[in-house]
């Protein structure tokens, strides 16, 4: 996939997914699209994984702790073919698979997550089997800015660098933002690097909504041997919807018909920009 | 007179169940390399200091973090190896409750769940180092088999078919040293209870560590007042072994349930609901710790100031049998 290809990627996952919550009337509109350029680089560059072995031993693992931004991970997923994309036609709807957060029932997702603090400890015990089995897989998780407060995670953080896990790597998907409002506002959890550094990580800073630049940085691990490594990757909480960036109110907001078709719209003109 | 649940005289002394625990634990590693211990700085409470020093790369030390412990479990659990994940069950069943519920049960990932010194086996140390929820707790989960084993056998038993599971399964055991209680009878499966002594009078349905003052009861109750009691080991609070509580409900004789928990949520109101649901309206009583702040004291203090005690469990059996 080229560097084009790769950008248009992008804005392909961004209007599905909005197209999925604007049918739905349901989703985590503005942190799907925060992280979906992680996601778009994550599942097309970076990990080692094959829809149609999915439980391969050796495949890299993806977890992702910030459960509730599934709809970027849904049409990542449907996209890589992991599963036809007019199964999202029935998310949120009654005894669907594709609910508001991630389940193993849905092929290509790893772990049932949802409730904030839980994913990175997983990653730990996946992490500490594959190097006990000599597997060389990687383990990656994509943290929210605003479950950082959960105590779990630092208790997960301790145990990464403890026992030497330089086979995870751990995402921030730092958008600076959560349901009530800034992060400073509401938790101040800075200064991250310095605090993760503390905590023995190997820290590198990126911008998120920049595929070059993550594909360089999350291919190039780890960065320190011995030690997980830790990407605060800065990013824009509704990216790539004008009046949907910084706005809070997008954090589970579900466009109305006018608001869909600008958005749909922006992209549209985004996309013939490249 | 007081009886406590010392008044032990013919039955073969055993260990601590914890003990056996870790002894099972090293034998099924000795020949399973995917057995793996975690521990919260508890590897000395839980007995596994030799399992450690034996595979010491199958033993994973989290510190005292519980929340992280049963996460950690849950991913080496889903990357296939047969993980324990051992803390006092006060913490591990209230602390990483969310772990256990999402990561272990609703993720289906198969961690065995060792609540280590269960109940009030820490005694005078107080409500926080007691566990008088965790049955109530894990039963409103889905997916999850509680066993409480009563005596060495048993926990034997218990670990190596924990190792085999496909599901989760929580362990709960106490520090007590417990006695054989009845080596003639070697089934064992999860979800079955287990007769002890049999007698038609009344039936007695313990769990865990009272099963051994409910097997004294039954020997003063029929040495002393003529009344022959039957003595369950119902080691699975869930699933619960409703065709034996059937059995037993059958010829309409009262029944008792004991067990080293609080009245609201465990074994008894499992069964009441049982029986009542399935139209059994036999003569019913649940013995274990009352709703209100616990009484402090030796595990054995307690007990017998709740009535869990040979004498406490007689009383109340003839008196439910003189009432009705």
């Amino acid at each position: 996939m080229t560097e084009t290809e790769l950008i248009q990627k992008s804005i392909y996952l961004r209007r599905n997914l909005l197209k999925y919550i604007y049918m739905a009337k349901a989703g985590h509109t503005a942190g799907s699209l925060s992280c979906v350029d992680i996601l778009n680089v994550l599942y097309n560059k970076v990990l080692n994984i094959d829809p149609e072995n999915f439980t391969d031993p050796n495949r890299d693992r993806y977890i992702q702790s910030k459960g509730h931004s599934v709809e970027a991970l849904f049409v990542t997923l449907a996209d890589r073919g992991f599963f036809p994309e007019s199964d999202l036609e029935t998310l949120c709807q009654y005894q669907s698979h594709y609910i508001g957060h991630p389940t193993k029932k849905v092929n290509g997702i790893e772990q049932n997550t949802g409730a904030l603090g839980h994913g990175l400890s997983i990653c730990v015990g996946e992490a500490i089997a594959a190097k006990y089995d000599q597997k060389t897989h990687r383990i990656f998780t994509l943290l929210g800015d605003g479950e950082l407060p959960e105590g779990s995670n630092w208790e997960a953080f301790l145990a990464a660098s403890h026992h030497q896990l330089d086979n995870i790597y751990a995402i921030l998907d730092y958008n600076k933002q959560q349901i009530t409002g800034n992060n400073k506002e509401v938790m101040n959890t800075e200064p991250i690097k310095d605090k993760l550094e503390a905590f023995g990580w190997a820290v590198k800073e990126v911008d998120g909504h920049d595929l070059i630049a993550l594909e360089e940085i999350l291919n190039n691990g780890p960065f320190e041997s011995g030690k997980p490594s830790f990407i605060i990757a800065h990013t824009i909480k509704g990216k790539g919807v004008s009046y949907m960036e910084r706005n809070i109110k997008w954090h589970h907001g579900v466009p109305n018909p006018e608001e869909y078709k600008q958005a749909m719209s922006e992209l549209q003109t985004a996309d013939t920009l490249i | 007179m007081e009886l406590g649940i010392r008044e032990e005289k013919e039955l073969k002394a055993g260990q601590a169940n914890q003990v056996i625990f870790s002894e099972t634990l090293q034998e099924l590693a000795s020949s399973d390399r995917d057995i793996f211990v975690v521990t919260s700085d508890s590897r000395g409470s839980g007995k596994l200091v030799p399992f450690g020093v034996k595979f010491p790369k199958q033993i994973v030390e989290v510190g005292i973090a519980e929340q992280n412990l049963v996460g950690v479990a849950a991913g080496l659990a889903s990357a296939g190896k047969k993980a324990f994940a051992v803390s006092p069950a006060c913490f591990l069943t209230a602390r990483s409750l969310e772990q256990i519920k999402n990561d272990v049960a609703y993720s289906d990932n198969p961690v065995n769940l060792v609540g280590i010194s269960a109940g009030v086996s820490y005694g005078a140390l107080g409500t926080t180092h007691h566990s008088l929820h965790d049955f109530a707790a894990l039963r409103a989960i889905n997916n999850l088999t509680i066993v409480a084993p009563a005596d060495n056998f048993e926990t034997a038993q218990t670990v190596r078919l924990a190792a085999q599971s496909s599901g989760p399964v929580y362990i709960r055991l106490g520090k007590k040293p417990m006695p054989f209680l009845n080596p003639e009878n070697k089934s064992f499966e999860f979800g079955k209870g287990r007769i002890i002594h049999e007698g038609a009078d009344l039936s007695i349905i313990a769990t865990g560590e009272t099963v051994y003052p409910a097997l004294l009861a039954a020997k003063m109750l029929a040495d002393q007042h003529d009344i022959q009691a039957t003595v369950v080991s119902m080691h699975t609070v869930k699933p619960l072994d409703k065709d034996l509580i059937e059995k037993l409900a059958t010829n309409g004789a009262p029944i008792i349930t004991v067990e080293e928990h609080m009245v609201n949520g465990g074994l008894g109101e499992a069964c009441a609901s049982y029986l009542l649901q399935s139209g059994f309206r036999n003569p019913f009583l649940i013995m274990g710790i009352p709703d209100e702040y616990t009484v402090t004291g030796s595990q054995e203090d307690i007990f017998n100031h709740y009535g869990l005690s040979a004498y406490g469990i007689t009383i109340k059996a003839k008196e439910l049998i003189e009432k009705n």
